[in-house]
């Protein structure tokens, strides 16, 4: 049976070229950035050149980019770096009710320490509201922090105008652009960004390896200290193999980025339309326009999640499930409670992403296993 | 989640057995656990056999729920067929658990979903032939009724 991998926001396979790029820097170029010999120095070269390649895909400089392990470490970053900065002076931070677990769960413990916390609603696809976002940023708001493509919905945020309002506010503006780094053109100048977190295993590079974007001149305190790798701001021996990977991952973006979405969208659109129109009692979760060009996220009424998530599995097909039942609190998707998806919608909802090696073929195989394990489990459920 | 459920609750979830319903059953049972979402329901048909011990020769579920509850009904299902209805009260979440050869621990909670539809079942048939209900089960009556409340009230759009 062909495996059909649907679950590309979870992560990617690595694309090949960029494992050919990578393989020199295990066994050949291996050397530490802070030696001084050769080997050292040809690693802190390609270090430099790897940081040019992600600086150019966002149109940054390249002293503005600050490699990381993770978008996770990136975002805890931001909010904590950022908030012991401002300690003693500024307190308030605000993000949305739809970002990431890293934001959330950073945003909660800072609230734990005495910070102040305000988390904007969102309509029911997913979108801030500009307005409220005016109205809650005051004197002691030293960040706002807005997923710009939603992880779940694919909800794409207008990075831009919240960006203008911030700055019009004198408030630091980030972006966890985790999902939408290559799925959107994102330049952080013309956009208004000050802050980014983009990740290398969600574009077809290794894990390991991520960045954060920081604007020149923005003062923020390193979570790790020890050496003074990457300007001070992030200690630890460069994981120089991984991040050639990202940069290699990127330059691909770059130059096929555009061509491939157009192709994703297509893809996206026949699994929506097929999926609708197949199959009865199922809904489109998040926009229809301004989403992610690879995001699908339906929910089919009468069928828990988790079953059809390891039915669709038995079947080949890999997808997520935003299912009560299967996270590790028995608690609905926030994302999904954030959108006012009532507990027993939120239950039967299946989250596609689509990707590089995703063909047409796997798409109208999808639909037609998803018929019959929808059907299968109806049959078991009260409410089939 | 998936990839923790032994082979034996993978096998009962993929070809649950008895499931559907039962027309003109002796009792049917429903529950659901307000916290996960998940909803059971159980019928059963009981019969007098030769000694003249009422036996459940019947019974069949209906489950809205993950991988783990599903196989939780299937398994009720083949522990209750053909035992008295003292004996079938006696069946705990741990023997449905054994049965299926372990549960990963967020998932117990889905036994004890099986365990609540059956003595509902068994309340009904009590109830509906006018027979003594033990104290414990009318206890149990009283807790389930309310989750189930809630329950319905959650999915009563989708009621047909």
């Amino acid at each position: 049976m062909k495996k059909i991998y649907l679950d590309y926001a979870a992560t990617t396979q690595v694309d090949p070229r960029v494992v050919k790029a990578m393989l020199p820097y295990f066994t050949q170029r291996y050397g530490n950035t802070m030696s001084l010999h050769k080997s050292g120095r040809d690693a802190a070269l390609i270090m430099e050149k790897s940081r040019e390649i992600v600086a150019s895909l966002i149109n940054s400089q390249t002293n503005e980019i600050i490699f990381t392990s993770s978008a996770t470490e990136s975002n805890n970053t931001v909010l904590k770096g950022l908030a012991f900065a401002n300690s003693g002076r500024k307190s308030h931070l605000i993000i949305s009710s739809i970002e990431h677990d890293c934001v959330l769960e950073s945003a909660s413990w800072l609230e734990k320490q005495g910070f102040e916390v305000t988390r904007l609603s969102v309509n029911k696809t997913g979108f801030i509201n500009l307005e409220e976002l005016r109205k809650a940023i005051k004197k002691e708001t030293f960040l706002v922090s807005i997923i710009h493509g939603n992880n779940e919905i694919g909800t794409i945020q207008d990075i831009e105008a919240i960006g203008k309002i911030c700055h019009e506010k004198n408030v630091l503006f980030h972006t966890d652009a985790s999902q939408s780094l290559g799925k959107v053109n994102i330049n952080v100048k013309k956009m208004n960004i000050d802050l980014l977190t983009a990740s290398s295993h969600k574009i077809y590079g290794p894990k390991g390896a991520a960045c954060l974007y920081k604007k020149e001149g923005i003062i923020i305190q390193p979570l790790l200290h020890g050496g003074g790798h990457e300007m001070g701001l992030r200690s630890s021996t460069s994981n120089v193999a991984a991040i050639v990977g990202f940069a290699e991952a990127c330059q691909i973006l770059k130059n096929e980025g555009k061509k491939e979405n157009t192709r994703l969208i297509k893809l996206r659109n026949l699994l929506i339309d097929g999926i609708l129109k197949s199959i009865k009692r199922t809904h489109l979760n998040g926009p229809k326009e301004k989403r992610l060009s690879n995001n699908v996220n339906i929910s089919f009424r009468g069928v828990e999640g988790e079953s059809l998530t390891m039915e669709l599995d038995f079947n080949g097909v890999e997808v997520s499930t935003g299912s009560a039942c299967s996270s590790r609190t028995l608690v609905p998707s926030h994302v999904l409670t954030a959108i006012g998806l009532p507990p027993e919608e939120a239950h039967g909802s299946i989250r596609f992403s689509l990707g590089r090696w995703t063909k047409e073929e796997d798409i109208i195989k999808t639909i037609e296993v998803l018929k019959k394990v929808v059907a299968k489990l109806r049959k078991f459920s009260p409410y089939g | 989640m998936g990839n923790l459920y032994s082979d034996e609750t993978l096998k009962h979830f993929r070809n649950p057995h008895n499931y559907g319903e039962i027309k003109n059953s002796s009792g049917k049972g429903e529950a659901g656990n307000i916290i996960c979402g998940d909803v059971m329901s159980l019928y059963i048909n009981v019969v007098k056999n030769k000694k003249g011990q009422e036996i459940i020769k019947n019974v069949k579920f209906k489950t809205y729920g993950c991988a783990a509850a599903i196989a939780t009904s299937s398994a009720v299902t083949d522990l209750v067929k053909g035992k008295t209805i003292d004996e079938a009260l006696k069946i705990s979440k741990n023997d449905i658990v054994d049965f299926l050869k372990g549960l990963p621990p967020i998932k117990i909670h889905c036994s004890i979903l099986a365990i609540d539809a059956l003595w509902e079942a068994i309340y009904q048939y009590l109830t509906k032939n006018k027979k003594t209900i033990p104290q414990n089960l009318i206890e149990k009556h009283i807790r389930i009724e309310k989750g189930k409340k809630q329950i319905e009230e959650r999915y009563k759009s989708w009621k047909k």
